[in-house]
């Protein structure tokens, strides 16, 4: 598929403080991209470049292979992470506002809003002023300006914090409505859940790099590390010795009379004959391949640099 | 060039659902008229009747001390302390008792008794009679005859004509008292707008919404949306107030000010006839006038001002010194978090303004001054002093060489203004410096 976006070797500095060092991300079109990282990597930084608030030092931001610019910005819905709409607006005159400047007609805007405030039953409160309205509601407001103009690229930032589960599963349902209508989706989040259920591919950011991108299944099967976990009935004594030199075990739990491993094959040896060695002792309840999580991946990943930078500082000194 | 229409509109719209600043529209120029009104009332005599009791143990008063048409005075025999007894029974507004010893001096000497207080008018009016019949007594009684010393005396009047280089007259209405009253509102409104811009820039950035509009518009765009939507706002709250004061007054001064219009009608015509009459004129019809030269003389130097000058001036200097100041205001406006943070930079900008109120005030001393001048020709203070010096008569080229310096500097501050902003707004949790403010000027 096309890249909606390609972000080539971009760079971005602020005074004595580097935020983003010559980071290079593809963003394939009508796809849901994660972009993930730890607080201060730099994902917002690179977010406001992607939305031309400010430009990038270096490097070149294609957008469906032109340089991205002025023409772009209506094509573009932006939630950013620190929500804000004016206080003593009311919300009709908000999102009308807001939609206008986006490029909209005040007609169309208007359809619009009426079909979102429907959608997400808001018609009973679209009089009030925002700081009347709960939390929640202001985030469902922001939400629809957001996407108010139909854009093909709806960047969100940190799109669930502030929602109830309820609230979180209407906008997730949203996301992937969008992408099926041919919207592409570029969120930043700390929820690793949400990655694995909605993002097709994923950059992860650390410290203005990027360490790690590609689809969230590439991923993760390159993390695989030939780890089961197997839950039997019999004797542990019995079992270990069938498995002789194929595996490590690196776990043991017991519950009642069913005991858990979780071991790491070595060498070639493969589930299928771990399980021909013990069947024939055993009474086997479960065995299941441990696939390291998008969580677990982001936590190694952003430690690795982190530790590997304390070498550097200490080889330095 | 829609986007800043949208923006300036928003801004409009915001400021005038503000039921603070619609108050402010109607009330001002309410308080203002209404206190000029006061005023000129309070020195109008006040019409009440008075029917006073006179008590003159002096004997020195009876038949000279007369009222006039609202005070009616009559003299009794009665004691003191019984009169003040009766004297509201029989029909009296208030009692004067006059010492024997009055003509000694001294405190206490004349006492006025009511119960309703008599106006400060009535009291001029009966404290001038007596002053006046005991000066004629001590005269006679050094045996001067008082007409020797009123024919010694000689008003002495002042007239000033300003001429240009070839000596010819130059109008001028040398009002120094209104110049100052338009330096002073001139001064009021660039801070007052000015204060509107920094608070709407200072809200959208701390209710984080500037984030989601310049994604849509650029920061500069905002930014002049915003700057020029005050500005349009001003001249609507300026049209407003100009017409409610112009029918106030027009209303206020056919009710208070028929009468002494019509006598200024009058003494003019007798000094007209004075002039033809020369030295064989008889003054004695401009001398009833004495009492009332003050007010005339404040009545024929307001007719003698351009309003229509003033008001297109005042227009075009708010204008220029609003866009010059507000620019700036909008720059700090982006650079702080909080308004408890924001003294700081409010205060430096501030003080040029404050320091061409001061030169202001000097202008109504020293009109010609060089000081005054250059004052008003800087764009720092130019609105403020120029505006102060207007009724003096300035030349064309001042105002024109004025104004284009102005106009010209906004473009500077707005140019570095748009720098700041840009950074600004986006910046967060940071406490502001203002070196860090310099350093966003020279950000790529």
């Amino acid at each position: 598929m096309a890249d909606i976006l390609q972000i080539n070797k971009v760079s971005k500095n602020y005074s004595r403080h580097n935020a983003l060092n010559e980071v290079s991300i593809h963003v394939a079109e009508k796809s849901i991209f994660g972009l993930l990282g730890p607080n201060g990597a730099g994902k917002t930084s690179l977010i406001r470049i992607i939305n031309q608030i400010t430009g990038p030092d270096s490097g070149e931001v294609l957008y469906k292979g032109e340089k991205l610019g002025p023409q772009h910005i209506e094509r573009i819905g932006y939630l950013p992470e620190e929500r804000g709409l004016y206080k003593k607006m009311s919300v009709v005159d908000q999102v009308l506002y807001l939609a206008q400047l986006k490029g909209l007609t005040k007609a169309d805007a208007k359809k619009r809003m009426l079909y979102w405030f429907e959608k997400f039953e808001m018609q009973d409160w679209w009089k009030k002023k925002i700081e009347e309205l709960s939390k929640g509601m202001q985030q469902k407001v922001q939400f629809i300006v957001t996407i108010i103009h139909n854009p093909e690229l709806i960047i969100l930032d940190e799109p669930f914090s502030g929602f109830d589960p309820i609230n979180t599963q209407l906008i997730k349902d949203e996301i992937l409505e969008l992408k099926k209508n041919g919207a592409t989706v570029i969120f930043s989040t700390h929820n690793m859940s949400s990655v694995e259920e909605l993002c097709d591919s994923i950059a992860l950011i650390n410290k203005s790099h990027k360490i790690l991108d590609g689809t969230v299944k590439n991923i993760r099967n390159t993390y695989r590390s030939n780890t089961f976990k197997v839950s039997f009935k019999g004797s542990i004594i019995g079992f270990t010795n069938a498995l002789w030199t194929g595996a490590e075990i690196l776990i043991k739990q017991t519950e009642d009379d069913i005991h858990t491993l979780t071991i790491k094959l070595l060498n070639n040896y493969s589930s299928n004959q771990l399980l021909e060695a013990v069947l024939p002792n055993h009474q086997i309840i479960s065995l299941n391949e441990i696939i390291p999580s998008m969580n677990d991946i982001f936590i190694m990943k952003v430690n690795q640099g982190n530790e590997s930078e304390v070498l550097q500082d200490n080889e330095t000194k | 060039m829609k986007k800043i229409r949208l923006i300036i509109g928003r801004e409009i719209k915001s400021k005038l659902r503000n039921k603070t600043f619609l108050i402010m529209t109607v009330l001002a120029p309410l308080l203002i008229t209404g206190f000029l009104a006061f005023i000129i009332q309070l020195s109008q005599s006040d019409n009440t009747n008075q029917q006073v009791m006179v008590i003159d143990d002096s004997k020195l008063f009876k038949d000279k001390l007369t009222g006039n048409d609202y005070i009616s005075l009559s003299y009794s025999n009665l004691k003191l302390e019984d009169a003040v007894e009766q004297f509201t029974d029989k029909g009296y507004s208030c009692l004067l008792w006059i010492s024997p010893n009055i003509i000694q001096g001294g405190s206490g000497a004349t006492k006025l008794y009511f119960r309703k207080s008599p106006g400060f008018a009535f009291q001029t009016f009966i404290k001038d009679q007596m002053e006046k019949i005991i000066y004629e007594n001590k005269l006679k009684s050094n045996n001067i005859d008082p007409n020797i010393i009123s024919n010694s005396k000689q008003v002495v009047k002042l007239i000033l004509e300003k001429v240009d280089d070839k000596g010819k007259p130059e109008e001028q209405s040398s009002f120094g008292t209104f110049g100052f009253l338009t330096g002073a509102l001139m001064f009021m409104f660039i801070l007052m707008y000015g204060m509107m811009v920094f608070r709407s820039v200072m809200e959208e950035k701390t209710n984080r919404i500037v984030e989601v509009i310049i994604s849509s518009v650029k920061p500069f765009q905002l930014m002049l949306g915003k700057i020029l939507g005050v500005a349009i706002l001003g001249l609507i709250q300026f049209l407003i107030m100009g017409i409610i004061t112009f029918i106030l007054t027009t209303v206020l001064s056919t009710i208070f000010l028929k009468d002494i219009s019509g006598q200024l009608k009058v003494f003019k015509q007798q000094q007209e006839l004075v002039k033809l009459q020369g030295s064989n004129a008889n003054f004695s019809q401009l001398e009833k006038f004495d009492d009332k030269l003050e007010v005339f003389d404040l009545l024929e130097k307001i007719e003698k001002i351009n309003f229509f000058e003033v008001f297109i001036c005042f227009i075009l200097y708010f204008l220029g010194g609003y866009l010059f100041y507000s620019s700036i205001m909008a720059a700090i406006g982006s650079a702080v978090d909080s308004e408890s943070d924001s003294q700081q930079f409010i205060t430096p900008i501030t003080l040029p303004l404050m320091i061409g109120y001061l030169i202001s005030m000097k202008t109504i001393l020293e009109p010609d001054s060089s000081l005054v001048f250059w004052a008003s020709i800087i764009p720092f203070t130019s609105p403020i002093v120029m505006m102060s010096r207007i009724t003096n008569g300035v030349p064309l080229w001042e105002l024109f060489f004025s104004l284009t310096a102005l106009f010209a500097s906004f473009f500077v501050t707005t140019w570095l203004a748009a720098k700041i902003y840009r950074t600004g707004i986006l910046m967060y949790g940071k406490k502001t410096s203002w070196k860090e403010i310099g350093k966003w000027l020279f950000y790529k």
